[in-house]
């Protein structure tokens, strides 16, 4: 992974400094309300329901096993002994007192870690792939290009203070792991016809309040121009995008109001005017950047090992889990390990200070020592033999992080909601709760198969509803907690966002109609072969409408 | 006289920003908002010492650029505290066109943005009223380097790390 030089480790020592200072001078009174809430913001700071909520940056997704240890180190000492990864691959504290985030910043500095912009109106962490550099339908490793992406956009002087966040997301696989079309800027890495390296840019997805598919604004950008083309579309964003309306402050927003192809005009115009020698890589920056992420030792004499087989015949728990939470690996002899922290009993993405520490030792002996966090709040050790595979599996399963439910209906995703998001307008995690009661049944939800069910405690989307199969949206009516359902939204390959099913259901009738909602598919499929996805795309809102708003059932009659 | 960052010193400003209608007094140097710039440039080029021209920040310095070509000074306004679109004005100035006078920051403008200011090619700022300006130049310093190329000629750090090896 990459590894800190004196540059980086500046940087990040000076940004502790500067918030410590920051943070002396607001508690002295000498910083308003106001001024430091936009600092604060940019060390990832929020002022939370009930206490401060710390966000920690994790580029790109990817942990070595003594950060986590560090992460555990943080839950216990300045928090409530447990963390929480978000859809951005990020980890969230959610206890933290003010006075000491400093003294958490510089703990962080210690291993390469820090929570820089991982809010505020500026350039957010870079996301890529869970599976970077072991999936099989990777063209390239997207690890190098991100953080090439990261440093340019950290502290950028010219893009610290946009109309609004902004999010990059990568990917370089045939099935986008990334969400890349609900990013204001998702880049695909691709291969031209001549075989030369580029970026495909999409522009203006975004999820919230108003969920867009990104727009395709350049086929192919060269590899040399990554960070110059980058730095136009910033551009034009930083000098037009609107900042009288924080609810039209996206990219998307201006991409919509000024049309795709006048963006793109805009885009192109800008980019065409740049300097472009200052920022253009060279072939030796991009070898130096691959450098940091070479594949680790793989042992050749791991394939052919033949014990997977062995042991999911000998042992029908295992086999489920195998089933669901191992991903194939580019190396024969190798899988990539889903760690589920979708448990039933705690709340989607949680993790505990003890599961972290094991979870580094896990790494260090089966994994290369890394670890890596997914947008769907799971995290992933991806370079297992198949001869530790088992053994591994019972390590999990003793911390209860080997549910056997990744991509099922109970892998939920799900923001903080009303238990701890002050702008929330419902509860998510007892909704999940509830959905897990339901489906706990491992058989039902493996014959139910692949449904992606995404929740967020209000507009802003954080739990990425408009883009789940099934999406659950908290809203408020009359000061009490309801639930909008939208179906059919998916942010894969075929990237969508999801339909309302109807009027908003309530707290108790919530999971009621997820449950009818996979009924009504299971008595709609052609087939097991066909998933929740392509039957809905197929039969249409009608039927799953009609179940969820049965005549006969009570509380929607009362309501 | 304001006291202004200039450099890395606190100074009193030799400059004098006219009000709507005033005339400048002979031999001062002056800066007047780009309207009036356009409306009267021959009478305050006759009258001042010097002019300077005051930008909104929602001006496209790419098009306007003819019209303030060689003006010894140029300020750019920050209306609100997080209004970040004069920084790409400035660089624009400053690496596209060249600018080569005195370029400043005017406005809601705290210790906290100074760094940044500094480095999209700001060399004056002056901060809001009642911001501590020794503080200001301490922020100044706040980091030692950075990652991009910008307007204040670091070179970007991958480009610097060719050189390391
Ligand atoms: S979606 Fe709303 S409730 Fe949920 S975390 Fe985001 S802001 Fe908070």
């Amino acid at each position: 992974m990459y590894r800190y030089d004196e540059i980086d480790q500046a940087l990040v020592n000076q940004r502790v400094a500067q918030f410590r200072d920051q943070t002396r001078r607001y508690l002295a009174g000498q910083l308003s309300d106001e001024d430091f809430r936009g600092l604060r913001l940019r060390n990832g700071l929020y002022i939370q329901r009930f206490a401060p909520m710390l966000r920690i940056s994790i580029p790109y997704g990817l942990l070595a096993s003594r950060q986590l240890r560090m992460l555990a180190h943080v839950a216990r000492t300045y928090d409530k002994g447990y963390g929480h990864f978000s859809t951005r691959q990020n980890i969230q504290f959610n206890w933290p007192k003010l006075e000491q985030v400093p003294d958490i910043l510089a703990e962080l500095a210690t291993v390469q870690m820090h929570s820089i912009q991982t809010s505020g109106n500026c350039i957010r962490n870079i996301t890529t792939d869970h599976l970077a550099g072991v999936a099989r339908d990777e063209l390239i490793d997207p690890r190098p290009y991100c953080e090439l992406t990261r440093q340019w956009a950290t502290f950028h002087p010219e893009f610290n203070w946009l109309p609004r966040k902004f999010k990059f997301a990568f990917s370089s696989s045939t099935s986008d792991r990334a969400a890349t079309r609900v990013h204001d800027i998702g880049v695909h890495i691709v291969r031209n016809a001549a075989g030369e390296l580029g970026y495909t840019f999409y522009v203006g997805g975004g999820l919230g309040r108003m969920p867009m598919i990104g727009h395709q604004i350049n086929a192919f950008v060269p590899e040399s121009e990554l960070l110059n083309y980058s730095e136009a579309i910033l551009r034009v964003y930083n000098r037009l995008g609107r900042r009288d309306n924080i609810h039209r402050a996206r990219i998307k927003v201006l991409v919509k109001e000024t049309g795709v192809d006048a963006f793109r005009e805009l885009v192109e115009t800008e980019y065409a005017r740049l300097d472009k020698a200052p920022l253009r890589l060279l072939p030796e920056d991009l070898e130096r950047m691959r450098a940091h992420f070479v594949p680790p030792p793989y042992d050749a004499a791991a394939a052919g090992d033949g014990s997977l087989a062995k042991m999911t015949a000998a042992d029908p728990r295992f086999a489920s889990w195998a089933r669901r939470n191992l991903h194939p690996h580019r190396v024969p002899g190798y899988h990539a390990v889903f760690v589920s922290l979708k448990a039933n009993g705690m709340a989607p993405g949680d993790v505990t200070a003890e599961q972290m520490d094991a979870l580094a030792d896990l790494a260090d002996r089966y994994s290369f020592g890394e670890a890596r966090s997914t947008h769907d709040q799971n995290l992933v050790l991806a370079d297992v033999a198949e001869r530790d595979v088992y053994a591994l599996w019972q390590e999990l399963s003793a911390l209860d992080l080997a549910t056997p439910n990744i991509g099922l209906i109970t892998d939920m995703i799900c923001c903080p909601g009303l238990d701890f998001c002050s702008l929330a307008n419902a509860g998510s995690i007892g909704v999940a709760q509830d959905i897990f009661d339901l489906f706990e049944d491992l058989d039902y939800q493996h014959d139910v198969g692949p449904i992606k069910i995404k929740m967020s405690g209000c507009m802003n989307g954080c739990g990425h509803h408009s883009v789940g199969h099934i999406g659950i949206l908290g809203v408020d009516k009359h000061g009490q907690e309801w639930y909008q359902v939208t179906l059919g939204g998916s942010a894969e390959n075929d990237a969508a966002l999801g339909d309302r099913s109807g009027r908003a259901l309530a707290r108790d009738e919530i999971a009621g109609a997820v449950q009818r909602i996979v009924e009504t598919y299971l008595e709609q499929r052609l087939s097991e072969d066909e998933n929740f996805l392509q039957c809905y795309r197929r039969v249409g809102m009608a039927p799953f409408k009609e179940r969820i708003y049965a005549k006969g059932d009570a509380a929607a009659e009362a309501a | 006289m304001n006291r202004i960052i200039r450099g890395d010193a606190v100074v009193a400003d030799d400059w004098r920003t006219l009000a709507d209608d005033a005339q400048p007094a002979a031999g001062a140097k002056v800066i007047v908002p780009l309207q009036r710039w356009r409306e009267q440039r021959a009478t305050l080029l006759a009258a001042a010492a010097a002019v300077g021209v005051r930008i909104p920040n929602t001006e496209d310095v790419d098009t306007l650029w003819p019209e303030i070509a060689g003006r010894p000074l140029l300020a750019l306004e920050w209306p609100k505290y997080g209004d970040g679109r004069a920084h790409s004005q400035a660089q624009i100035l400053r690496r596209r066109f060249g600018f080569k006078g005195e370029l400043r920051a005017v406005g809601e403008i705290g210790r906290d943005l100074v760094f940044h200011l500094r480095r999209c090619g700001f060399d004056v700022i002056v901060p809001r009223a009642g911001e501590n300006l020794a503080g200001c130049l301490q922020a100044l310093q706040d980091f030692s380097t950075a990652y991009q190329p910008a307007a204040d000629g670091i070179a970007a750090v991958f480009a610097r790390r060719r050189r390391a090896v």
